[in-house]
Protein backbone atom coordinates (compact mmCIF):
# COMPACT_ATOMS: atom_id res chain seq x y z
CA UNK A 1 0.00 0.00 0.00
CA UNK A 2 2.84 2.38 1.01
CA UNK A 3 4.68 1.38 -2.18
CA UNK A 4 1.47 2.80 -4.50
CA UNK A 5 1.58 5.97 -2.08
CA UNK A 6 5.43 6.44 -3.46
CA UNK A 7 4.70 6.17 -6.56
CA UNK A 8 6.07 9.18 -8.52
CA UNK A 9 3.43 11.76 -8.70
CA UNK A 10 2.64 14.38 -11.34
CA UNK A 11 1.67 17.50 -9.86
CA UNK A 12 0.04 18.35 -13.02
CA UNK A 13 -2.96 15.41 -13.06
CA UNK A 14 -5.79 16.49 -11.58
CA UNK A 15 -6.58 17.44 -7.66
CA UNK A 16 -9.80 17.49 -6.74
CA UNK A 17 -11.08 18.86 -3.40
CA UNK A 18 -13.77 17.23 -1.43
CA UNK A 19 -14.88 18.05 1.78
CA UNK A 20 -16.18 15.36 3.73
CA UNK A 21 -18.60 15.88 6.89
CA UNK A 22 -19.37 17.71 8.92
CA UNK A 23 -22.24 15.26 9.21
CA UNK A 24 -20.81 11.75 8.48
CA UNK A 25 -21.30 8.58 10.13
CA UNK A 26 -17.43 8.53 9.34
CA UNK A 27 -16.16 10.95 11.10
CA UNK A 28 -17.07 10.25 14.55
CA UNK A 29 -18.68 13.81 15.43
CA UNK A 30 -18.74 16.88 13.48
CA UNK A 31 -15.67 17.16 12.32
CA UNK A 32 -15.02 18.15 8.26
CA UNK A 33 -12.08 17.45 6.58
CA UNK A 34 -11.37 19.35 3.43
CA UNK A 35 -9.24 16.40 1.44
CA UNK A 36 -7.07 17.32 -1.79
CA UNK A 37 -7.32 13.78 -3.97
CA UNK A 38 -5.72 12.56 -6.35
CA UNK A 39 -7.84 9.63 -7.91
CA UNK A 40 -8.26 7.72 -4.49
CA UNK A 41 -4.50 9.15 -2.94
CA UNK A 42 -5.36 11.81 -0.07
CA UNK A 43 -2.61 14.26 -0.86
CA UNK A 44 -3.27 17.23 1.58
CA UNK A 45 -5.97 17.55 4.46
CA UNK A 46 -7.18 20.10 7.02
CA UNK A 47 -9.55 19.49 9.44
CA UNK A 48 -12.03 21.88 10.41
CA UNK A 49 -13.36 21.63 13.97
CA UNK A 50 -15.70 24.00 16.07
CA UNK A 51 -19.11 22.64 14.55
CA UNK A 52 -20.00 21.51 18.35
CA UNK A 53 -18.41 24.26 20.28
CA UNK A 54 -20.79 25.46 23.28
CA UNK A 55 -18.77 27.90 25.08
CA UNK A 56 -18.14 25.27 27.98
CA UNK A 57 -15.26 26.93 29.38
CA UNK A 58 -17.23 30.41 29.49
CA UNK A 59 -20.06 29.24 30.77
CA UNK A 60 -18.19 27.73 33.54
CA UNK A 61 -17.06 30.92 34.82
CA UNK A 62 -20.62 32.34 35.89
CA UNK A 63 -20.70 28.69 38.12
CA UNK A 64 -20.10 28.11 41.58
CA UNK A 65 -17.68 25.13 41.61
CA UNK A 66 -20.01 22.63 42.62
CA UNK A 67 -22.24 23.43 39.35
CA UNK A 68 -19.66 23.11 37.28
CA UNK A 69 -19.19 19.63 37.46
CA UNK A 70 -21.72 18.30 35.50
CA UNK A 71 -21.09 21.07 32.75
CA UNK A 72 -17.39 19.50 32.11
CA UNK A 73 -18.72 15.97 32.06
CA UNK A 74 -20.46 17.12 28.34
CA UNK A 75 -17.34 17.78 27.08
CA UNK A 76 -16.20 14.49 25.67
CA UNK A 77 -18.75 12.69 26.36
CA UNK A 78 -17.42 9.15 26.12
CA UNK A 79 -15.39 9.38 29.52
CA UNK A 80 -17.57 11.53 31.84
CA UNK A 81 -15.97 10.29 34.73
CA UNK A 82 -12.12 11.78 33.40
CA UNK A 83 -13.55 15.08 33.17
CA UNK A 84 -14.83 14.90 36.43
CA UNK A 85 -11.85 13.50 38.52
CA UNK A 86 -9.72 16.54 36.41
CA UNK A 87 -11.85 19.23 37.58
CA UNK A 88 -12.47 18.09 40.80
CA UNK A 89 -9.18 16.74 41.39
CA UNK A 90 -7.84 20.48 40.31
CA UNK A 91 -10.39 22.10 43.15
CA UNK A 92 -9.31 19.45 45.55
CA UNK A 93 -5.54 20.49 45.06
CA UNK A 94 -6.59 24.13 45.25
CA UNK A 95 -8.19 23.80 48.73
CA UNK A 96 -5.37 21.54 49.53
CA UNK A 97 -8.28 19.04 50.21
CA UNK A 98 -7.52 15.20 50.94
CA UNK A 99 -10.09 12.55 50.04
CA UNK A 100 -10.56 9.54 52.18
CA UNK A 101 -9.00 6.26 50.75
CA UNK A 102 -12.39 5.01 49.91
CA UNK A 103 -12.96 7.80 47.50
CA UNK A 104 -9.46 7.53 46.19
CA UNK A 105 -10.57 3.80 45.54
CA UNK A 106 -14.29 4.18 44.35
CA UNK A 107 -12.66 6.55 41.44
CA UNK A 108 -10.13 4.45 40.06
CA UNK A 109 -12.83 2.21 39.97
CA UNK A 110 -15.23 3.83 37.64
CA UNK A 111 -12.54 5.89 35.84
CA UNK A 112 -11.40 1.87 34.72
CA UNK A 113 -15.16 1.00 33.85
CA UNK A 114 -15.00 4.28 31.86
CA UNK A 115 -11.98 4.01 30.09
CA UNK A 116 -13.35 0.31 29.40
CA UNK A 117 -16.62 1.73 28.03
CA UNK A 118 -14.90 4.36 25.88
CA UNK A 119 -12.66 1.92 24.39
CA UNK A 120 -15.90 -0.51 23.81
CA UNK A 121 -17.43 2.56 22.28
CA UNK A 122 -14.10 3.33 20.17
CA UNK A 123 -13.28 -0.39 19.09
CA UNK A 124 -16.87 -1.14 18.00
CA UNK A 125 -17.37 1.98 15.89
CA UNK A 126 -14.00 1.43 14.03
CA UNK A 127 -14.12 -1.93 13.36
CA UNK A 128 -17.58 -0.56 11.67
CA UNK A 129 -16.03 2.11 9.41
CA UNK A 130 -14.04 -1.21 8.79
CA UNK A 131 -17.17 -3.36 7.51
CA UNK A 132 -16.89 -5.52 10.55
CA UNK A 133 -20.90 -4.50 11.96
CA UNK A 134 -20.81 -7.48 14.27
CA UNK A 135 -18.45 -6.22 16.04
CA UNK A 136 -20.51 -3.03 17.18
CA UNK A 137 -23.15 -5.23 18.59
CA UNK A 138 -20.51 -7.42 20.66
CA UNK A 139 -18.94 -4.22 21.97
CA UNK A 140 -22.39 -2.09 22.56
CA UNK A 141 -23.21 -5.57 24.47
CA UNK A 142 -20.70 -4.84 27.03
CA UNK A 143 -21.07 -1.21 27.47
CA UNK A 144 -24.37 -1.65 28.19
CA UNK A 145 -23.21 -3.65 31.29
CA UNK A 146 -21.02 -1.00 32.22
CA UNK A 147 -23.42 1.49 31.83
CA UNK A 148 -25.93 -0.96 34.06
CA UNK A 149 -23.29 -0.89 36.63
CA UNK A 150 -22.90 3.03 36.59
CA UNK A 151 -27.08 3.70 36.73
CA UNK A 152 -26.99 0.83 40.02
CA UNK A 153 -24.02 2.91 41.57
CA UNK A 154 -25.08 6.22 40.75
CA UNK A 155 -28.71 6.79 39.24
CA UNK A 156 -27.24 7.56 35.47
CA UNK A 157 -26.18 5.99 32.80
CA UNK A 158 -24.19 8.79 31.36
CA UNK A 159 -22.86 12.09 32.94
CA UNK A 160 -23.44 10.89 36.57
CA UNK A 161 -21.92 13.71 38.66
CA UNK A 162 -20.97 10.74 40.73
CA UNK A 163 -17.48 12.60 41.68
CA UNK A 164 -17.89 15.68 44.26
CA UNK A 165 -15.22 17.56 45.37
CA UNK A 166 -13.90 15.67 48.10
CA UNK A 167 -14.84 12.27 47.21
CA UNK A 168 -18.13 10.67 45.73
CA UNK A 169 -21.43 11.53 46.33
CA UNK A 170 -22.57 8.13 47.74
CA UNK A 171 -21.15 4.79 48.26
CA UNK A 172 -21.62 1.97 46.18
CA UNK A 173 -24.56 0.00 46.79
CA UNK A 174 -25.77 -3.91 47.74
CA UNK A 175 -24.73 -6.14 45.24
CA UNK A 176 -22.28 -3.51 43.19
CA UNK A 177 -19.43 -5.47 44.18
CA UNK A 178 -21.20 -8.53 43.05
CA UNK A 179 -22.01 -7.57 39.75
CA UNK A 180 -18.51 -5.82 39.01
CA UNK A 181 -16.58 -8.61 40.03
CA UNK A 182 -18.86 -10.70 37.50
CA UNK A 183 -18.45 -8.25 34.74
CA UNK A 184 -14.28 -7.86 35.48
CA UNK A 185 -14.19 -12.12 35.49
CA UNK A 186 -16.25 -11.77 32.27
CA UNK A 187 -14.47 -8.83 30.53
CA UNK A 188 -10.93 -10.92 29.62
CA UNK A 189 -12.71 -13.54 27.80
CA UNK A 190 -15.35 -10.93 25.90
CA UNK A 191 -11.45 -9.38 24.63
CA UNK A 192 -10.58 -12.72 23.58
CA UNK A 193 -13.48 -13.22 21.53
CA UNK A 194 -13.37 -10.07 20.22
CA UNK A 195 -9.48 -10.44 19.31
CA UNK A 196 -11.05 -13.90 17.81
CA UNK A 197 -12.82 -11.89 15.44
CA UNK A 198 -10.72 -9.57 14.43
CA UNK A 199 -6.54 -10.76 14.14
CA UNK A 200 -7.50 -13.32 11.97
CA UNK A 201 -9.45 -11.45 9.89
CA UNK A 202 -7.28 -11.21 6.51
CA UNK A 203 -9.67 -8.19 5.82
CA UNK A 204 -9.20 -6.18 8.90
CA UNK A 205 -5.20 -6.80 9.18
CA UNK A 206 -4.95 -5.87 5.20
CA UNK A 207 -6.95 -2.55 6.23
CA UNK A 208 -4.90 -2.12 9.37
CA UNK A 209 -1.11 -3.18 9.77
CA UNK A 210 1.15 -0.87 8.05
CA UNK A 211 -1.50 1.87 7.85
CA UNK A 212 -1.52 5.25 9.37
CA UNK A 213 2.01 5.02 11.08
CA UNK A 214 3.84 7.68 12.60
CA UNK A 215 7.05 7.63 13.86
CA UNK A 216 7.14 8.24 17.63
CA UNK A 217 9.53 11.14 17.61
CA UNK A 218 7.07 12.69 15.13
CA UNK A 219 3.89 11.85 17.41
CA UNK A 220 5.97 13.18 20.56
CA UNK A 221 6.92 16.87 18.39
CA UNK A 222 2.88 16.60 18.20
CA UNK A 223 1.80 16.40 21.48
CA UNK A 224 0.47 13.18 20.94
CA UNK A 225 -0.39 11.36 24.00
CA UNK A 226 -2.59 8.20 25.50
CA UNK A 227 -3.10 4.76 23.26
CA UNK A 228 -1.62 6.56 20.09
CA UNK A 229 1.86 7.29 21.40
CA UNK A 230 2.23 4.14 23.21
CA UNK A 231 1.31 1.99 19.77
CA UNK A 232 4.61 3.43 18.94
CA UNK A 233 6.31 1.69 21.71
CA UNK A 234 6.72 5.39 23.76
CA UNK A 235 5.40 3.61 27.58
CA UNK A 236 4.59 7.22 28.55
CA UNK A 237 1.35 6.86 30.54
CA UNK A 238 0.05 9.53 33.69
CA UNK A 239 -1.04 6.83 35.75
CA UNK A 240 2.49 5.28 35.97
CA UNK A 241 4.43 8.60 35.91
CA UNK A 242 2.49 11.08 38.47
CA UNK A 243 0.90 9.58 41.55
CA UNK A 244 -2.93 9.98 41.36
CA UNK A 245 -5.64 8.00 42.79
CA UNK A 246 -5.24 4.81 44.04
CA UNK A 247 -3.24 3.73 40.75
CA UNK A 248 0.34 3.81 42.48
CA UNK A 249 -0.87 0.99 44.92
CA UNK A 250 -2.44 -1.37 42.29
CA UNK A 251 -0.36 -3.71 39.67
CA UNK A 252 -0.93 -3.06 36.17
CA UNK A 253 1.03 -2.90 32.86
CA UNK A 254 0.98 -0.54 30.03
CA UNK A 255 0.91 -1.87 26.79
CA UNK A 256 3.25 -0.75 23.88
CA UNK A 257 3.47 -1.43 20.57
CA UNK A 258 6.54 -1.48 18.47
CA UNK A 259 5.92 0.31 15.01
CA UNK A 260 3.06 2.57 15.65
CA UNK A 261 0.16 2.01 12.83
CA UNK A 262 -3.18 1.46 13.02
CA UNK A 263 -2.80 -2.37 14.08
CA UNK A 264 -0.60 -1.81 17.16
CA UNK A 265 -2.85 1.05 18.15
CA UNK A 266 -5.77 -1.62 17.65
CA UNK A 267 -3.89 -3.64 19.56
CA UNK A 268 -2.57 -1.29 22.50
CA UNK A 269 -5.83 -0.46 23.23
CA UNK A 270 -7.53 -4.19 23.63
CA UNK A 271 -4.87 -4.68 25.79
CA UNK A 272 -5.58 -1.89 27.64
CA UNK A 273 -9.09 -3.24 28.39
CA UNK A 274 -7.36 -6.34 29.78
CA UNK A 275 -5.79 -4.36 32.24
CA UNK A 276 -8.13 -2.42 33.29
CA UNK A 277 -10.29 -4.61 33.91
CA UNK A 278 -7.75 -5.87 36.09
CA UNK A 279 -7.67 -2.99 37.88
CA UNK A 280 -11.38 -2.69 38.49
CA UNK A 281 -10.85 -6.20 40.32
CA UNK A 282 -8.00 -5.10 42.53
CA UNK A 283 -9.41 -2.01 43.33
CA UNK A 284 -12.84 -4.23 44.34
CA UNK A 285 -10.41 -6.22 46.68
CA UNK A 286 -8.45 -3.93 48.19
CA UNK A 287 -11.79 -1.33 48.95
CA UNK A 288 -10.79 0.40 52.06
CA UNK A 289 -13.39 0.46 54.27
CA UNK A 290 -14.49 4.38 55.65
CA UNK A 291 -15.82 7.34 54.70
CA UNK A 292 -16.55 7.71 50.71
CA UNK A 293 -16.56 11.72 50.88
CA UNK A 294 -14.41 14.34 53.20
CA UNK A 295 -15.90 15.42 56.30
CA UNK A 296 -14.88 18.90 55.78
CA UNK A 297 -18.12 21.08 56.14
CA UNK A 298 -16.72 23.91 54.47
CA UNK A 299 -16.58 22.30 51.33
CA UNK A 300 -18.76 19.26 51.70
CA UNK A 301 -22.52 18.63 51.76
CA UNK A 302 -23.49 17.26 55.40
CA UNK A 303 -24.82 14.27 54.99
CA UNK A 304 -28.66 14.61 54.41
CA UNK A 305 -29.73 12.64 57.55
CA UNK A 306 -27.95 14.99 59.75
CA UNK A 307 -30.36 18.03 58.19
CA UNK A 308 -33.21 17.68 60.51
CA UNK A 309 -31.14 17.30 64.00
CA UNK A 310 -28.44 19.95 63.60
CA UNK A 311 -28.66 23.35 63.04
CA UNK A 312 -25.01 23.60 61.69
CA UNK A 313 -25.83 21.22 59.12
CA UNK A 314 -28.12 23.28 57.96
CA UNK A 315 -26.22 26.40 57.70
CA UNK A 316 -23.39 24.23 56.28
CA UNK A 317 -25.96 22.83 53.22
CA UNK A 318 -27.27 26.27 53.14
CA UNK A 319 -23.82 28.10 52.48
CA UNK A 320 -22.79 25.58 50.23
CA UNK A 321 -26.22 25.37 48.22
CA UNK A 322 -26.36 29.22 47.35
CA UNK A 323 -23.11 30.82 47.60
CA UNK A 324 -20.91 27.71 47.32
CA UNK A 325 -17.46 27.57 48.49
CA UNK A 326 -15.07 30.46 48.25
CA UNK A 327 -11.23 29.03 47.29
CA UNK A 328 -8.66 30.96 47.87
CA UNK A 329 -6.45 32.90 44.77
CA UNK A 330 -4.52 30.51 42.95
CA UNK A 331 -3.85 28.12 39.82
CA UNK A 332 -3.89 24.46 39.39
CA UNK A 333 -2.73 21.64 36.07
CA UNK A 334 -4.02 18.74 37.35
CA UNK A 335 -3.82 16.50 34.40
CA UNK A 336 -4.81 12.42 34.69
CA UNK A 337 -4.53 9.45 31.98
CA UNK A 338 -7.77 9.79 30.06
CA UNK A 339 -8.61 7.07 27.29
CA UNK A 340 -7.30 9.21 24.56
CA UNK A 341 -4.41 10.90 26.24
CA UNK A 342 -3.26 13.72 29.24
CA UNK A 343 -6.16 15.13 30.06
CA UNK A 344 -5.58 18.30 31.55
CA UNK A 345 -7.82 20.46 33.89
CA UNK A 346 -6.18 24.41 34.32
CA UNK A 347 -8.53 25.89 36.89
CA UNK A 348 -7.62 29.76 37.78
CA UNK A 349 -9.66 30.59 41.52
CA UNK A 350 -9.43 34.09 41.99
CA UNK A 351 -11.21 34.21 45.56
CA UNK A 352 -14.45 34.47 44.83
CA UNK A 353 -17.02 31.14 44.57
CA UNK A 354 -17.00 30.53 40.78
CA UNK A 355 -13.82 29.49 38.99
CA UNK A 356 -12.39 32.83 36.76
CA UNK A 357 -11.14 30.36 34.35
CA UNK A 358 -11.75 26.60 33.42
CA UNK A 359 -9.54 25.15 30.84
CA UNK A 360 -9.29 21.88 29.51
CA UNK A 361 -6.40 20.32 27.76
CA UNK A 362 -8.29 18.08 25.83
CA UNK A 363 -6.37 15.12 24.68
CA UNK A 364 -9.13 14.60 21.12
CA UNK A 365 -7.47 18.12 20.53
CA UNK A 366 -4.02 18.06 20.38
CA UNK A 367 -4.20 14.46 18.96
CA UNK A 368 -6.14 15.63 16.15
CA UNK A 369 -2.70 17.59 14.83
CA UNK A 370 -1.39 14.02 14.26
CA UNK A 371 -4.19 13.11 11.43
CA UNK A 372 -2.26 14.61 8.78
CA UNK A 373 0.46 12.70 9.27
CA UNK A 374 -1.10 9.36 9.39
CA UNK A 375 -3.51 10.14 6.26
CA UNK A 376 -1.75 11.67 3.76
CA UNK A 377 -0.54 9.52 1.13
CA UNK A 378 -2.89 6.83 1.65
CA UNK A 379 -6.12 6.28 0.00
CA UNK A 380 -9.35 7.63 1.20
CA UNK A 381 -10.92 4.45 2.54
CA UNK A 382 -7.63 4.23 5.25
CA UNK A 383 -7.98 7.98 5.91
CA UNK A 384 -11.57 7.12 7.53
CA UNK A 385 -9.79 4.18 8.94
CA UNK A 386 -6.80 6.48 10.66
CA UNK A 387 -9.84 8.67 11.72
CA UNK A 388 -11.23 5.63 13.90
CA UNK A 389 -8.04 4.51 15.10
CA UNK A 390 -7.35 8.11 16.14
CA UNK A 391 -10.39 8.12 18.22
CA UNK A 392 -11.53 11.82 17.84
CA UNK A 393 -14.85 12.66 20.30
CA UNK A 394 -15.36 15.74 18.86
CA UNK A 395 -17.47 17.30 22.01
CA UNK A 396 -14.38 17.29 23.94
CA UNK A 397 -12.55 18.95 20.77
CA UNK A 398 -14.64 21.65 20.74
CA UNK A 399 -15.50 22.07 24.11
CA UNK B 1 8.03 18.66 39.68
CA UNK B 2 11.23 19.99 40.78
CA UNK B 3 11.01 21.38 44.59
CA UNK B 4 11.29 24.58 45.80
CA UNK B 5 15.18 24.56 45.57
CA UNK B 6 15.39 23.05 42.39
CA UNK B 7 12.89 25.25 40.83
CA UNK B 8 15.45 28.20 42.21
CA UNK B 9 18.38 26.17 40.82
CA UNK B 10 16.82 25.79 37.50
CA UNK B 11 16.14 29.81 37.42
CA UNK B 12 19.75 30.47 38.54
CA UNK B 13 20.52 28.18 35.74
CA UNK B 14 18.67 29.91 33.06
CA UNK B 15 19.76 33.25 34.73
CA UNK B 16 23.40 32.52 33.80
CA UNK B 17 22.52 31.94 30.03
CA UNK B 18 19.56 34.31 29.72
CA UNK B 19 20.19 37.16 32.16
CA UNK B 20 17.45 38.76 32.95
CA UNK B 21 14.93 36.30 30.93
CA UNK B 22 13.10 34.79 34.29
CA UNK B 23 11.07 37.52 36.34
CA UNK B 24 10.13 35.66 38.93
CA UNK B 25 9.37 32.18 40.12
CA UNK B 26 6.72 30.63 41.73
CA UNK B 27 6.36 27.35 43.85
CA UNK B 28 2.26 27.22 45.10
CA UNK B 29 0.88 24.18 45.67
CA UNK B 30 3.64 21.88 44.86
CA UNK B 31 3.20 23.41 41.35
CA UNK B 32 6.37 24.96 39.96
CA UNK B 33 6.47 28.18 37.86
CA UNK B 34 8.99 30.26 36.30
CA UNK B 35 7.55 33.53 35.19
CA UNK B 36 9.20 35.21 32.30
CA UNK B 37 9.44 38.26 30.10
CA UNK B 38 7.10 37.68 27.26
CA UNK B 39 9.98 39.31 24.94
CA UNK B 40 12.70 36.55 25.54
CA UNK B 41 9.80 33.36 26.09
CA UNK B 42 11.29 31.62 23.70
CA UNK B 43 14.83 31.94 24.68
CA UNK B 44 13.79 30.17 28.18
CA UNK B 45 11.43 27.58 26.50
CA UNK B 46 14.28 26.28 24.21
CA UNK B 47 16.70 27.03 26.78
CA UNK B 48 14.63 24.50 29.32
CA UNK B 49 13.89 21.87 25.88
CA UNK B 50 17.74 22.06 25.10
CA UNK B 51 19.99 22.79 27.57
CA UNK B 52 21.29 19.39 28.51
CA UNK B 53 20.43 17.91 31.84
CA UNK B 54 16.86 19.63 31.84
CA UNK B 55 15.39 18.10 28.41
CA UNK B 56 11.45 19.65 29.12
CA UNK B 57 10.65 18.51 25.50
CA UNK B 58 7.51 18.07 25.90
CA UNK B 59 4.77 20.91 25.94
CA UNK B 60 1.74 19.08 27.69
CA UNK B 61 -0.43 22.27 26.94
CA UNK B 62 -0.54 25.94 25.92
CA UNK B 63 -3.12 28.15 27.60
CA UNK B 64 -3.99 31.32 28.50
CA UNK B 65 -5.76 32.78 31.43
CA UNK B 66 -6.94 36.56 31.56
CA UNK B 67 -6.49 38.54 35.20
CA UNK B 68 -8.87 41.05 34.86
CA UNK B 69 -8.19 43.37 37.74
CA UNK B 70 -4.65 42.98 37.81
CA UNK B 71 -2.19 45.23 36.04
CA UNK B 72 -0.35 42.50 33.56
CA UNK B 73 -3.77 41.36 32.50
CA UNK B 74 -3.07 38.52 30.15
CA UNK B 75 -1.14 34.94 30.93
CA UNK B 76 0.08 32.49 28.41
CA UNK B 77 0.86 29.48 30.15
CA UNK B 78 3.15 26.73 28.82
CA UNK B 79 3.29 23.52 30.74
CA UNK B 80 6.81 21.42 30.23
CA UNK B 81 7.41 17.70 30.83
CA UNK B 82 10.77 16.50 31.27
CA UNK B 83 9.76 12.68 30.41
CA UNK B 84 12.92 11.08 31.79
CA UNK B 85 12.95 12.85 35.58
CA UNK B 86 9.35 13.00 35.21
CA UNK B 87 8.90 16.68 36.35
CA UNK B 88 6.46 19.05 35.61
CA UNK B 89 7.23 22.98 35.16
CA UNK B 90 5.48 25.94 34.40
CA UNK B 91 6.57 28.56 32.04
CA UNK B 92 4.03 32.10 32.33
CA UNK B 93 4.56 34.50 30.45
CA UNK B 94 2.64 37.58 31.37
CA UNK B 95 0.93 40.36 28.61
CA UNK B 96 -0.17 43.61 29.64
CA UNK B 97 -3.31 44.81 27.73
CA UNK B 98 -2.34 46.88 24.76
CA UNK B 99 -3.64 50.20 24.58
CA UNK B 100 -6.78 50.87 23.14
CA UNK B 101 -6.79 52.14 19.70
CA UNK B 102 -8.58 55.59 21.03
CA UNK B 103 -5.60 56.09 23.04
CA UNK B 104 -7.88 57.12 26.42
CA UNK B 105 -6.71 55.46 29.75
CA UNK B 106 -8.19 51.96 29.76
CA UNK B 107 -10.07 50.83 32.90
CA UNK B 108 -11.64 54.73 32.85
CA UNK B 109 -14.83 54.12 31.56
CA UNK B 110 -15.78 50.40 31.68
CA UNK B 111 -19.14 50.97 30.00
CA UNK B 112 -17.14 52.08 26.60
CA UNK B 113 -14.81 48.87 26.64
CA UNK B 114 -16.51 46.58 24.40
CA UNK B 115 -16.78 48.18 20.89
CA UNK B 116 -13.27 49.03 20.94
CA UNK B 117 -10.50 48.32 18.65
CA UNK B 118 -11.31 44.02 19.07
CA UNK B 119 -12.53 44.37 15.56
CA UNK B 120 -9.63 45.73 14.11
CA UNK B 121 -7.41 43.63 11.64
CA UNK B 122 -5.06 41.12 13.95
CA UNK B 123 -2.24 42.81 15.58
CA UNK B 124 -3.84 45.65 15.96
CA UNK B 125 -4.34 47.12 19.64
CA UNK B 126 -4.14 43.39 20.67
CA UNK B 127 -1.62 42.34 23.28
CA UNK B 128 1.14 39.48 21.47
CA UNK B 129 4.10 36.98 21.91
CA UNK B 130 6.30 35.48 20.44
CA UNK B 131 4.99 31.74 18.46
CA UNK B 132 7.21 28.39 19.84
CA UNK B 133 5.22 26.49 16.33
CA UNK B 134 8.61 26.11 15.68
CA UNK B 135 10.03 24.87 19.13
CA UNK B 136 6.78 22.66 19.37
CA UNK B 137 4.53 22.03 16.73
CA UNK B 138 2.10 20.44 18.68
CA UNK B 139 1.53 24.48 19.59
CA UNK B 140 -0.15 25.09 16.45
CA UNK B 141 -3.61 24.42 17.85
CA UNK B 142 -3.51 25.68 21.09
CA UNK B 143 -1.87 28.56 20.31
CA UNK B 144 -4.76 29.41 17.84
CA UNK B 145 -7.04 28.65 20.48
CA UNK B 146 -5.81 31.06 22.83
CA UNK B 147 -6.05 33.82 19.49
CA UNK B 148 -9.42 32.46 19.34
CA UNK B 149 -10.40 32.90 22.63
CA UNK B 150 -8.04 35.99 23.96
CA UNK B 151 -7.25 38.02 21.08
CA UNK B 152 -3.19 37.47 22.11
CA UNK B 153 -1.45 37.28 18.62
CA UNK B 154 1.12 34.81 18.45
CA UNK B 155 4.57 36.63 16.43
CA UNK B 156 5.03 34.35 13.62
CA UNK B 157 2.51 31.34 13.51
CA UNK B 158 1.65 30.24 10.31
CA UNK B 159 -2.12 30.18 10.12
CA UNK B 160 -3.09 32.49 13.06
CA UNK B 161 -6.90 32.32 12.39
CA UNK B 162 -9.89 31.38 14.50
CA UNK B 163 -10.23 27.61 15.12
CA UNK B 164 -13.39 26.90 17.11
CA UNK B 165 -15.16 30.03 16.45
CA UNK B 166 -16.56 31.23 13.06
CA UNK B 167 -14.36 33.27 11.11
CA UNK B 168 -16.04 36.30 10.69
CA UNK B 169 -17.05 36.21 14.35
CA UNK B 170 -15.97 39.61 16.29
CA UNK B 171 -14.58 39.72 20.06
CA UNK B 172 -12.47 37.61 22.26
CA UNK B 173 -15.18 35.66 24.38
CA UNK B 174 -12.56 34.03 27.29
CA UNK B 175 -11.92 37.70 28.25
CA UNK B 176 -12.96 38.53 31.74
CA UNK B 177 -14.94 41.60 30.56
CA UNK B 178 -16.53 39.89 27.84
CA UNK B 179 -20.07 39.31 28.80
CA UNK B 180 -21.71 35.57 29.28
CA UNK B 181 -24.69 36.14 27.01
CA UNK B 182 -27.29 34.05 24.68
CA UNK B 183 -27.02 34.54 20.72
CA UNK B 184 -30.59 34.59 19.63
CA UNK B 185 -31.68 31.34 18.11
CA UNK B 186 -33.30 32.14 14.78
CA UNK B 187 -36.08 29.49 13.71
CA UNK B 188 -38.59 30.17 11.53
CA UNK B 189 -41.13 30.71 14.18
CA UNK B 190 -39.32 33.85 15.59
CA UNK B 191 -38.17 35.15 11.95
CA UNK B 192 -42.04 35.59 11.46
CA UNK B 193 -42.81 36.91 14.88
CA UNK B 194 -39.79 39.32 15.41
CA UNK B 195 -38.29 40.48 12.28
Amino acid sequence: MTEIAEQAVDRDREIMTVNVGPHHPATHGVLRLVVDLEGEMVRELTPVIGYVHTGIEKSCEDKSYWKVIPFVERMDYVSYFFQMEAFCGAVERLIDLEIPPRARYLRTLFLELNRIHSHLVWLGTTALDLGAISMLWYCFRERDKILDLFEMATGQRMHTRYFQVGGVIEDIPLGFEQKCRAFAEEMPIRVGQYQALLDRNEVFLSRTKGVGAVSRERLLELGVTGPLLRAAGEPWDLRKAFDYLAYPELDFKIPVGTVGDNYDRYRVRVAEMVESARIVEQCLDALPEGPFIADDRKYVLPPRSELSTSMESLIHHFKLVTEGYRVGPGEVYYSIESPRGELGCFVVADGSAKPSRVHFRDPSFVNLQAFRDMAVDTYVADMIASLGMLDPILGGVDR
Amino acid sequence: MPDAPGLELIRGEIERDCPGAVLATSYDRSQAALVVDPARVLEVLSWLKDQPGQRYDFLSSLHAADYLPNAPRFAVHYELINRDRVERVRVKAMLEDAPPAGGDDREDSPGRESPRSETGPAGQGLPSIDSCVELFPTAEAQEREVFDFFGIVFRGHPNLTRILLPDDYVGWPQRRDFPIGGEPVTFTYSEQRYD
